[in-house]
């Protein structure tokens, strides 16, 4: 049991949850990942940490809701308890200095984007962080990610803040204005298909890191099996990031939609 | 050679009250079973268990020997004739406490070994060409017994040392482990990277076959024992083993368990609806997704092919169809003579309607549109020449393959060992297939403070080759941490 220490909201679907967890605050590294379960008959789903308090003995999480267990989350309060939480699992990311990174996140993406971004400006990388979404409302964490960026770009599918267009926009500019050593991508997985189509095109090296159907989270499962490189590996213990070039995002995509009747029916059910 | 005193006057008046002839006369025992047709629609225990009068007779077949074979074929050396006897004589709490002193989990194992290779193939009846006693059947009579009376035993512990030492994983190696460590005196406490205790107990072995409400009655006479539980921890990732060290621990044992399931890399693994046993088990017995209540969904399949002949094929099979599959498959390349899993789970696998494709092998799965599986193309196989293992090995028919519609694939090819603790302790030597390498009569790793046993070691055994391990691992452990403190 992990009591919720406090909320945020930081749109209408997206909240921001601090979490007492001392020892996972002390363990976890920047690409981390928890698995959280809400009630005893909750399902087990991954969330990557956002950011820890080493003094508090908090970890933070940013949830969007998607479907029936995100909105059980969202939907816990301050002084609520997390019926169980593990981790810290994932590999770490690998960090080192390798010049000028483009960091490009789209919507939640830019939560589990944060402790990249600051390690990688730590290790004395020039980081140039791309931020999109839909709309403004959609722009989260801008703040901190300005804080540890020497530059942000932000983009709009609307327009309604900063530039117009995708974030594939934002990262081509980026790539024909100057040298690009490496770009990471966290998103949607349809984004993250589209920013690795356009660096490879560029070949700029670029990381993903991928959020699939996990159930234990341990590798014990194989549920959240993706194509890399023509080799089946495991998001849970092999990643989650992998080389985005290698990465076969169709059938990732496809395999996202997995439990999608079971998901809109169980929806319904909730909102009855 | 094991050796037992059965000097009890109530012992020897037991052994003279009846002729050896008499006893090795009687039948062996049948187990009672709930009905195929009814059971393959529900999830209750298969196994009814003995009747008082069932479980009497059967007592009555052991010789009580003087130099009881049985006991050599057991792994974690269970006083066998002693609690048979207790049996015979209708003292059947006295029966249980027999079995509590070597086993910490009576009820399990008396549900799940695989006592016909074990215990009972070294029984005197098989000798004199007769059926084993069932001592299988007998040990779960008297751990259900003492469960049932709600007098459960907790065994003494005759001092308290507080060293504290640690069992990593809370399946059937590490609640061994902790069992005996408690019960020498030590301040176990046991890490479970799940949110439930029993590890393969809870997650892996269906409700029909071992009721979870039965694992928890052991796991609570553990924690009676003094024994410490920890869930959602993962040692190496939530706390390392240098912390725990620091934190005063003396002794770690590694039992976390295989990991990793296998797939055979064959086009279309990938689609939707093929999923690993692992995956297929773990929904349906740890998170319950079969009830509504479930947020945890999992597909229902109607026709469904399990690829594998083990015992967690058997498993998985027997859950499509209580799942509701009109078509349940077990899809095996060599033949039943092969087959890996126990005869009374092919047996009951059968009486339930699974249909048994032995000697194919499927090459490719096709999808749908949306990428869900749709059929699956099986090559037909012949056996060949025995292999190093001595089994016959399958060779493919050319030109013989059979394509089938279904609509949901389950794989049971085996497990890897699980990579997170072995790959998060500095220095630990782990062989290229992954598994944490042991002195074999120690269970010791090559840190001297740390041992390991079951499918850690292993790769991929039985519940009860993993409490074997533990308890062994407990001895050298105490006698290690004694040495040490000298």
């Amino acid at each position: 049991m992990n009591k919720i220490i406090s909320k945020e909201h930081f749109s209408a679907n997206v909240v921001k949850l601090e979490v007492e967890a001392p020892m996972i605050a002390k363990s976890r590294r920047a690409g981390h990942f928890v698995l959280v379960k809400v009630g005893e008959k909750g399902e087990r789903i991954p969330l990557t940490i956002t950011s820890s308090d080493l003094e508090k003995g908090t970890i933070t999480l940013v949830i969007q809701k998607m479907g029936v267990s995100s909105t059980k989350i969202c939907n816990l309060n301050e002084g609520d308890y997390i019926t169980d939480l593990v981790g810290p699992l994932g590999k770490a990311t690998h960090i080192e200095k390798f010049g000028t990174v483009v960091c490009a996140g789209g919507g939640v993406g830019l939560a589990p984007l944060l402790p990249i971004v600051e390690a990688l400006k730590k290790a004395g990388n020039r980081v140039i962080t791309v931020l999109a979404a839909r709309t403004k409302d959609l722009i989260i964490l801008e703040d901190q990610l300005r804080k540890h960026s020497d530059e942000i770009v932000v983009m709009t599918d609307d327009g309604s803040y900063g530039n117009k267009g995708l974030v594939t926009n934002g990262v081509e500019n980026i790539i024909n204005r100057e040298k690009v050593d490496l770009c990471v991508t966290i998103g949607p997985a349809v984004m993250m298909k589209f920013v690795s189509l356009l660096t490879k095109k560029y070949e700029v090296p670029t990381l993903c890191s991928l959020n699939t159907i996990m159930v234990d989270g341990t590798g014990m499962c194989g549920a959240c099996r993706v194509t890399v490189g023509g080799k089946t590996k495991f998001v849970c213990v092999d990643g989650p990031e992998f080389d985005a070039h290698q990465v076969d995002f169709d059938e990732m995509l496809m395999r996202l939609n997995a439990y999608k009747d079971e998901e809109t029916e169980s929806m319904t059910n909730l909102k009855k | 050679m094991a050796l037992v005193d059965r000097s009890e006057a109530w012992r020897e008046e037991l052994r003279a009250s009846m002729k050896n002839k008499e006893r090795t006369n009687i039948e062996r025992v049948h187990m009672n079973e709930l009905d195929a047709t009814i059971r393959s629609r529900n999830s209750e225990e298969v196994n009814l268990g003995l009747t008082v009068e069932q479980a009497l007779l059967e007592a009555k077949r052991c010789l009580d020997c003087a130099n009881p074979t049985c006991m050599n074929g057991c792994p974690v050396s269970i006083n066998i004739p002693k609690f048979v006897k207790n049996i015979e004589r209708g003292e059947f709490l006295e029966a249980a406490k027999t079995l509590k002193e070597t086993s910490a989990l009576p009820a399990v194992c008396g549900r799940v070994c695989p006592q016909e290779l074990q215990c009972e193939s070294q029984c005197i009846h098989i000798k004199m060409g007769k059926p084993a006693v069932a001592i299988g059947y007998l040990e779960r009579f008297a751990a259900d017994f003492e469960r049932e009376s709600g007098q459960i035993s907790v065994p003494e512990i005759p001092h308290k040392n507080g060293i504290k030492v640690a069992a990593v994983g809370s399946g059937p190696a590490g609640l061994a482990f902790a069992g005996d460590m408690a019960q020498r005196g030590y301040d176990v406490t046991v890490f479970e990277a799940l949110h439930q205790i029993g590890g393969v107990l809870k997650y892996g072995i269906p409700e029909f076959r071992l009721p979870n409400k039965i694992v928890d009655v052991e796991i609570e006479c553990l924690r009676q024992m003094g024994v410490k539980f920890l869930t959602n921890c993962i040692v190496g990732k939530t706390i390392t083993f240098d912390e725990l060290s620091e934190e005063g621990f003396k002794g770690m044992f590694v039992g976390s368990g295989a990991g990793l399931p296998n797939f055979m890399n064959i086009k279309g693994e990938n689609l939707i609806g093929v999923m690993s046993a692992n995956e297929y088990l773990t929904r349906v017995n740890l998170m319950d997704a079969a009830n509504p209540e479930s947020d945890t969904p999992v597909y229902k399949g109607k026709s469904v092919a399990i690829i594998g002949g083990g015992n967690t094929a058997m498993d998985a099979v027997r859950t499509a169809r209580r799942l509701g599959a009109d078509r349940a498959m077990i899809v095996y390349r060599r033949s039943e003579e092969e087959m890996p899993a126990r005869i009374e789970e092919i047996k009951h696998a059968k009486e339930e309607g699974i249909e048994f494709l032995t000697l194919h092998n499927p090459i490719e799965y096709h999808g749908n549109e949306r990428g869900r599986v749709t059929h699956m193309l099986l090559q037909k196989m012949q056996l060949g020449e025995p292999d190093a293992s001595g089994r016959r090995s399958p060779i493919a028919i050319e030109g013989a393959t059979e394509l089938i519609e279904v609509d949901m694939v389950i794989v049971s090819v085996g497990v890897s060992p699980n990579p997170l603790v072995p790959q998060s302790i500095q220095g630990l030597e782990v062989s290229r297939k992954g598994t944490v390498i042991v002195n074999e009569n120690s269970m010791q790793t090559n840190i001297p403070a740390i041992f390991a046993g079951g499918d850690i070691v292993r790769g991929g055994a039985t519940v009860i080759l993993a409490m074997g391990d533990g308890r062994k691992a407990a001895a050298a452990m105490d006698e290690y941490l004694k040495e040490s403190e000298n």
